[in-house]
């Protein structure tokens, strides 16, 4: 099986450098109308039918790995240091990304995948999609070669083969962490696909902004998947980690940060240059980026360059990392300065006060933000080299500036979409502001008179800074749904839900990206919980307790079970609130025999005002009896809702626009007057 | 020539004792509690990074039988009840770990760059981007004024929802 999967491997590699090779031929002989002795279509087309080959390819590689890994293919190094028999099948499948050659084998499959996906669907522009695959072929060159030549997914272990394996990390062991890494890998390695069309489309002069058009589902799926991919990893820290949080600002949860914050700023500027042909060389360089963001947070997880937590692959191929940005950067350059007369903007700003200007400085504050998450991220390894001794940049830094940097884009988030394109009226602003700023402001004097006191710490001013904000913003995407649909209700007589609904089913795009706003608002709400966590750590023996918030908690039991996989130590604690028994929870310790090493499992329950979350932190050596720490960790919940909102919202905008219905309904004048009424704000509000 | 030296009236004395007791009244807030052990306990351990190795704040490291952190929070809390200041406690952390034992930069010397350089660059980059809307503005051509007609609002965003591609997403 290891002289399959390296031989598939090598065959990917040869395929894919053919499709660089005749790619870049046939490319080059179709812009200078040079001729050779096969038609420059002919030769595109063997290199679209390579570059589709080589996902058969990687695939085999893959299945061959995956086969040695269910197989207990100890002979192979990477099965032997990332397996073992006791192994629960679905962590074998976890196994394939756990170290540093499976990790780089899942990223070439990825890409070959949208690759694969990228060429079959070449009719939608022949020629723009054969630039696209051309440099989608270039960057799985850089992949294939590491697998080939460095970083050996088969290569076998030295000496006698051994009987069982050394298990896998056990911090991978949670069953997030199945889906976690592919959805972060599908969001890092989606980006190549525009980041191609948008490099491909400038080498060509490409006229118009179809590639736009082509590439805004791409970079939609491909965002929601990073999203996704993102949180999956907060809920992963919080479960499994069990020191209360979700988010540490570790050096590699920033690295997934940055190209999502790149991408999002992305994703809201194309929109300018769809609609008024602005901003285009600002977005070249914004998928650009997000593209050397991805390369970067891959480099910083295995080069250890910066100390993190979870930086699992840790090796020496930052070095090739390195070079492939370098490489990347100069290719970008150039081609930028060669062409960057083919991106004059058509149209000027002409007001401060409007839609694109909003877009410009929601662009401009997540840039801001990134940029202070790559500042923080790299700090320690500039002061080295400045004053030769490192610092630590830890939660506080970032609190201090990313917050306020946060809050400012939650701010924006309202704002923008009741700003009307080209210019604003006064008039106009104060019909719309009037109802999200009295909801903001009623809903900061609430939340004081109830005792959230902003004086009292930088925690509490943010967190009120931050309700009130979300109150602001669910206002005006709240007023745009009503005002839509209060037209369609007038002329429909339908009931204001389902005059929603059609609202929605009408602009999707718009409607679903007000859904993907208001789902961020969600989240903002349960991140700004975390002010008022509250956590006691104690040593509870039998019947002993102890009190957080509503809840007294009573030891129960504690005892400790084996398995083939692991040991385990657990508490079992009553959990009372007002006298009256509530739930069960069991806080577990984990020995992993394979790995030999100790893993938390954290009890969590789990409610829309609060998380009660549990950690067994271990036995007292004197007293024999389990310390638990217990965490009251209010609003979590509402991060997951919020981030499921985003997933329903994107989903949405993905979906094609109630056209046919339309069409139909043009032709009736009372339909007419309700379409133009309904669709009025969208002058006003838009995507 | 002698300048006039205008007397206090009575409403601005009045006004600057309101001033007073109202600074006051934010100072004794922002103070209090600011004192208590349990407070300083816990304001000073999340301003320093356990040194096991771990990377995480000294109260949320959690490994199980951690080498570090029983005794930096032990020590921390002999500190706080010698009556040590905070810059005191801090220095004497960083003399016996070394300066990655805080969790943030100091704001001393080249450290302070990471603090200033965030908003630093949000600030340049808002100026430029408000700086490019008035250049772009003042080079735009005055549009001769819209004539205002009955109805003209919704006919005028009626053909630009006829003509717009995207179907309701028009162009302005």
């Amino acid at each position: 099986m290891a002289a399959f999967g390296s031989f598939a491997l090598l065959l990917a590699l040869v395929l894919c450098a053919y499709n660089l090779l005749a790619g870049t031929i046939a490319l080059r002989q179709l812009s200078t109308g040079a001729a050779g002795r096969i038609s420059p279509e002919r030769l595109a087309e063997t290199a679209r039918r390579a570059g589709i080959s080589s996902f058969i390819a990687v695939s085999a590689a893959a299945a061959a790995l995956l086969y040695s890994v269910f197989t207990n293919n100890f002979s192979i190094a990477y099965i032997l240091h990332h397996s073992n028999r006791a192994l629960p099948g679905p962590y074998k499948f976890a196994a394939l990304w756990s170290g540093q050659e499976g990790s780089l084998l899942l990223w070439a499959w990825l890409l070959a995948g949208y690759g694969f996906v990228l060429r079959l669907r070449h009719k939608v522009d022949v020629r723009l999609t054969a630039y696209a695959s051309t440099i989608l072929a270039a960057i799985q060159v850089f992949f294939l070669l590491l697998l080939n030549f460095t970083a050996l997914p088969f290569a076998i272990a030295p000496g006698e083969i051994a009987g069982d394996g050394f298990g896998l990390n056990p911090l991978l062991q949670y069953p997030e962490m199945v889906i976690h890494p592919p959805m972060l890998y599908l969001g890092y390695v989606g980006f190549s696909v525009p980041f191609a069309f948008a490099l491909g489309a400038l080498m060509m002069r490409y006229p118009g902004e179809k590639w736009i058009h082509i590439t805004r589902r791409w970079t939609m799926v491909t965002w929601i998947f990073l999203t996704c991919g993102v949180v999956l990893g907060m809920h992963w820290a919080y479960a499994v980690l069990g020191w209360g949080g979700y988010w540490g600002w570790d050096p590699v949860e920033n690295a997934s940060l940055m190209p999502w914050l790149t991408g999002t700023a992305f994703l809201h500027s194309v929109m300018m240059q769809e609609k008024r042909g602005m901003m285009k060389n600002w977005n070249v360089w914004l998928i650009f980026s997000t593209f050397m963001l991805s390369i970067l947070g891959t480099l910083l997880t295995r080069s250890g360059i910066v100390s993190s937590v979870h930086a699992f692959a840790q090796s020496s191929i930052g070095n090739w990392f390195v070079g492939f940005l370098v490489i990347t950067l100069i290719v970008c350059t150039f081609t930028f300065v060669l062409q960057r007369d083919h991106l004059k903007t058509e149209h000027k700003l002409e007001s401060l006060v409007s839609r694109e200007s909003s877009f410009l400085f929601n662009n401009l504050v997540l840039l801001a933000a990134c940029f202070t998450v790559l500042w923080g991220t790299l700090f320690p390894v500039l002061s080295e080299y400045v004053q030769g001794s490192k610092v630590t940049v830890g939660a506080p830094f970032y609190n201090r500036v990313a917050v306020p940097i946060g809050l400012f884009l939650l701010f924006l988030t309202g704002v923008g979409p009741l700003l009307a394109w080209r210019s604003s009226s006064f008039k106009s602003i104060r019909k719309n502001f009037i109802a999200p700023l009295v909801a903001g402001v009623v809903t900061a004097i609430i939340l004081t008179l109830f005792g959230v006191h902003f004086w009292q710490d930088e925690g509490s001013f943010y967190s009120l800074v931050c309700f009130s904000l979300a109150a602001l913003v669910t206002t005006a995407i709240g007023s745009e749904f009503v005002r839509g649909a209060a037209v369609i209700q007038r002329h429909t007589g339908q009931n204001i839900l389902a005059s929603m609904v059609q609202l929605t089913r009408r602009n999707t795009r718009r409607y679903g990206g007000y859904l993907v706003h208001f789902g961020i608002v969600v989240m903002f709400v349960g991140l700004a919980g975390s002010a008022f966590n509250r956590s006691v750590e104690k040593e509870l023996g039998f019947g002993q307790s102890m009190d957080l918030g509503p809840y007294h908690l009573v030891c129960q039991s504690f005892t400790q079970e084996t398995n083939a996989n692991y040991d385990t130590e657990y508490s079992l604690m009553d959990v009372y609130r007002n006298g009256k028994k509530q739930f069960q929870l069991a806080p577990e310790k984990r020995f992993y025999q394979a790995s030999q090493q100790t893993q938390t499992m954290v009890a969590n329950h789990s409610t829309p005002l609060w998380d009660l979350y549990l950690v067994y932190e271990g036995k007292n050596p004197e007293t024999g009896l389990p310390i638990i720490k217990a965490f009251l960790n209010p609003l979590v919940m509402w991060i997951w809702i919020g981030v499921a909102i985003v997933v329903f919202g994107t989903a949405v905008a993905l979906m094609p626009n109630l056209t046919a219905t339309l069409a139909s309904q043009r032709n009736r004048p009372d339909t007419l007057a309700a379409s133009a009424e309904v669709e009025a704000p969208a002058l006003r509000g838009g995507d | 020539m002698r300048r006039k030296v205008r007397r206090p009236t009575r409403l601005s004395k009045s006004a600057l004792r309101v001033a007073q007791a109202a600074l006051l009244s934010v100072i004794l807030t922002f103070s209090m509690g600011a004192a208590s052990p349990g407070t300083r306990f816990n304001d000073l351990g999340h301003k320093m990074i356990c040194s096991c190795g771990c990377n995480q704040v000294l109260l949320e490291c959690n490994h199980v039988g951690c080498p570090a952190s029983e005794g930096m929070r032990n020590e921390l809390m002999a500190g706080i009840d010698r009556g040590d200041n905070n810059n005191l406690l801090l220095q004497s952390f960083v003399q016996k770990y070394g300066p990655t034992v805080l969790a943030a930069p100091s704001a001393q010397g080249f450290n302070r760059v990471a603090w200033v350089m965030p908003f630093a660059v949000l600030l340049l980059g808002m100026g430029g981007t408000m700086l490019l809307v008035r250049k772009w503005k003042l080079r735009s051509v005055e549009m001769p004024p819209v004539p205002i007609m009955p109805g003209f609002e919704r006919v005028r965003d009626r053909i630009r929802y006829d003509t717009d591609e995207f179907r309701g997403d028009p162009r302005p």
